[in-house]
């Protein structure tokens, strides 16, 4: 069901009025999704998003936001907080009943407090159609099961790929990066041995602890619930990727149990790491602090294990309406129009790869094939699966999520010795009660 | 003579006005402290999730929660933490303030550097604690490894010991000033004529400081050592910035844990009923305290 404030502005068919001319008093978003939704009278509007990683990012939102102002008279004022920040804030926002209109959050966070926002299911899903379609992680993170009604509006992820120095990969006898996890080993086994080790964060890391754990543990089969949502951690699957990745911290340098989402950016730019798994920040910085070493950088795909298929683990980030809000179609209308090709063409290639779109359209973009490099990140959506991986997405997953639970297993193994078997079964327990409560 | 007004007369009673001037203070009470207080003890009783009120579930959340054994090494560890590094304070604090209550050159200056860690945010403190701990990067590794002293870095925050360790001296020093403050004003109070009688008496240094300075110490050394238990019962910046509850949750303290579990997780029940399972440890603290100060 839509927000029942909510008016249908018009719908234009896609073979051709301009929603310009009919919209009338809307002329400057003409567009290529067919609905456009008119802003209640008076209506301004508050954003909270997380901190561009870019200064690329917020210097194009912001003149997108301005065009949006001027086309319709709705102000827009945007605050910004570290990306971590923002879960609490949403959260508080939630409870209380009060707070920004429009809230860009991360992975499951509209799955905490669905009942708390607004339907957005017919601008989803008149942005798929305008727009090629969404990719599957959209509706994993966006689409509530419970409440059966999109609940977020996918805006993309700051994909993960994998990164390293091409000389050292060369020096270990790799021609090319391995294709797959075997070959991977065999390579960090070598890096190791040349003083080059590999390292992938163990600590409480929300962002990177949580990806590369995840990559391992779908690459062998791996997943923490069945569709049903009973428990499947405990699995030979489970174990062997546990087994591979104690095999794989022998290759890692000192310190990654201690390791926060920062710590193997500093290490693979202080030379300290030659393999690691990061957003696409890692190069850019190398660009930027060590121009000495970067064209050294390279980015490449996670390497597929046994299950013979990509399984990246990215950071999903959406954008929910609250319903205390009282300018909802004012803000439903906002992120259709920073969403639409006019403004996130341009918002999405001046971040040079840092956001993938959830939209399938965006990545024909040019920019995406300007440099190998960046290629990666524009696949890092089609191969991606989702926290709780095969598991309903909701709540249950995503404190599964908050509370390390994957992370953990690993790091019991990789760190504090236990073997996989009892890893695999402790993480059962903690996930049986995790599910059993939300 | 002109006769005073009835509302006036009312108010010349001490009855009525005592009431009337304790009426803000009780009023700042009962909405800052009480209210917040008995709202989570409240939550604690029933399912509340993040946007949802829940309905009354008795001791339901408290069961569940003494039977995680995460909860478990939660509550041990805010206790090892908190016994740790109220020692660690009160001996460095008690030898920092012995040693500013000299007079020396710049004894004012050094005071005033001392109260740094104190006055400085938290979570600054914090982040400075985290690049010094950096198992790469780590100032205090580099400086180890320069003076030959070791040869590679120490993994400060790579194991759970390791990690629990570094939280406990980084907390030292954040809380090192409030108890050297406090024991150089205690220092400061006691009458020279006591040091100069028992010096006559052929006391030593140490003998002045057992049966002068400690004894008279002993009072504000219960008042600094309640307050500040409650304090560090109660840190969340430093471990939060730091650690995160990790590794393997092995530093999550009943804050840390309450958060993750209340906030980010949206558990409003359990996360209460965490955060109110260490009051028990501050009840005693504070009446520890209040007996303390009227004894006194």
């Amino acid at each position: 069901m839509s927000h029942p404030d909510r008016r249908r502005f018009l719908e234009l068919s896609a073979a051709g009025i301009g929603a310009g001319a009919l919209a009338g008093g809307l002329p400057g978003l003409a567009s290529a999704a067919d609905v456009v939704f008119k802003p209640e009278k008076d209506a301004k509007l508050e954003l909270l998003r997380w901190t561009a990683f870019v200064p690329s990012d917020q210097v194009i939102w912001d003149e997108n936001t301005k065009k949006f102002t001027a086309a319709t008279g709705v102000p827009v004022s945007i605050q910004s907080l570290a990306w971590g920040d923002m879960a609490p804030k949403a959260a508080l926002a939630a409870q209380v009943g009060s707070g920004p209109d429009i809230i860009m959050g991360w992975n499951d966070d509209p799955f905490v407090y669905p009942d708390k926002l607004v339907d957005m299911t017919d601008l989803v899903e008149n942005m798929g159609r305008a727009h090629g379609g969404w990719y599957d992680n959209a509706r994993s993170y966006c689409y509530d099961q419970d409440v059966k009604r999109w609940v977020s509006l996918p805006v993309g992820c700051t994909g993960n790929a994998v990164n390293y120095r091409k000389s050292w990969v060369k020096e270990a006898g790799f021609a090319e990066f391995p294709k797959d996890l075997d070959g991977m080993l065999k390579l960090s086994r070598v890096l190791k041995k040349n003083g080059h080790p590999t390292g992938f964060a163990l600590g409480h890391a929300v962002g990177d602890a949580n990806s590369w754990t995840h990559w391992i543990l779908w690459a062998f089969g791996g997943k923490q619930a069945n569709t049903d949502n009973s428990i499947a951690i405990n699995s030979a699957e489970t174990v062997n990727a546990l087994e591979y990745a104690r095999q794989l911290s022998e290759t890692m340098i000192e310190g990654v149990a201690g390791w926060d989402d920062s710590s193997n950016n500093k290490a693979f730019a202080g030379g300290k790491i030659g393999l690691t798994m990061n957003g696409i920040s890692i190069w850019y910085n190398g660009k930027k602090d060590t121009p000495d070493i970067f064209p050294d950088f390279a980015n490449v795909t996670p390497p597929m294990g046994p299950v013979k298929t990509h399984t990246v683990s990215n950071n999903f980030t959406s954008a929910f309406i609250f319903k205390y809000s009282k300018y909802p179609n004012a803000a439903k209308e906002y992120m259709r129009f920073m969403l639409d090709k006019p403004q996130a063409e341009r918002w999405v290639t001046e971040m040079k790869g840092y956001v993938t779109p959830a939209l399938r359209a965006y990545a024909d973009l040019p920019i995406w094939t300007s440099d190998p490099n960046i290629t990666p990140y524009r696949d890092a959506l089609a191969s991606a699966k989702y926290d709780g991986y095969n598991g309903k997405p909701g709540k249950a997953a995503a404190q599964a999520l908050d509370e390390f639970v994957i992370v953990d297993m690993f790091a019991d193994v990789c760190v504090n010795k236990m073997a996989a078997k009892d890893a695999a079964r402790k993480a059962e327990t903690r996930l049986a009660t995790i599910y059993k409560r939300a | 003579m002109t006769s005073r007004s009835p509302l006036l007369a009312r108010l010349d009673s001490p009855r009525v006005l005592g009431y009337l001037l304790i009426t803000p203070a009780a009023i700042i009470l009962l909405g800052l402290l009480a209210y917040p207080l008995l709202l989570g003890i409240w939550l604690s009783l029933t399912s509340a999730t993040i946007g949802k009120p829940g309905e009354f579930v008795g001791l339901q959340n408290y069961a569940t929660i003494f039977a995680d054994p995460i909860f478990r090494g939660a509550a041990l560890f805010s206790v090892f933490y908190t016994i740790c590094a109220e020692v660690g304070k009160l001996i460095l604090g008690l030898a920092l303030a012995l040693l500013l209550n000299q007079r020396f050159r710049g004894y004012r200056v050094s005071r005033a550097l001392m109260l740094l860690p104190w006055v400085a945010p938290t979570v600054l403190s914090a982040l400075a604690w985290l690049w010094l701990l950096d198992p790469q990067f780590s100032a205090v590794s580099w400086l180890l490894i320069r003076l030959h002293l070791i040869n590679s870095n120490i993994d400060f925050l790579g194991s759970g010991w390791a990690a629990r360790f570094s939280l406990i001296v980084v907390n030292i020093w954040r809380g090192l000033p409030y108890f050297a403050i406090g024991y150089l004003a205690g220092l400061q109070s006691i009458s020279k004529d006591l040091y100069e009688a028992a010096a006559i008496d052929g006391a030593n240094g140490w003998q002045a400081f057992c049966r002068i300075t400690w004894p008279l110490l002993l009072p504000l050394t219960t008042i600094l050592l309640a307050f500040s238990s409650i304090f560090t019962l109660t840190d969340f910046q430093l471990i939060w910035t730091i650690t995160h509850g990790g590794p393997t949750d092995a530093t999550q303290v009943f804050t840390t844990l309450a958060y993750q579990r209340a906030i980010t997780g949206g558990q409003l029940g359990e996360g209460a009923a965490i955060a109110v399972s260490p009051i028990v440890f501050m009840v005693v603290l504070a009446v520890f305290v209040v007996r303390s100060v009227r004894d006194r």
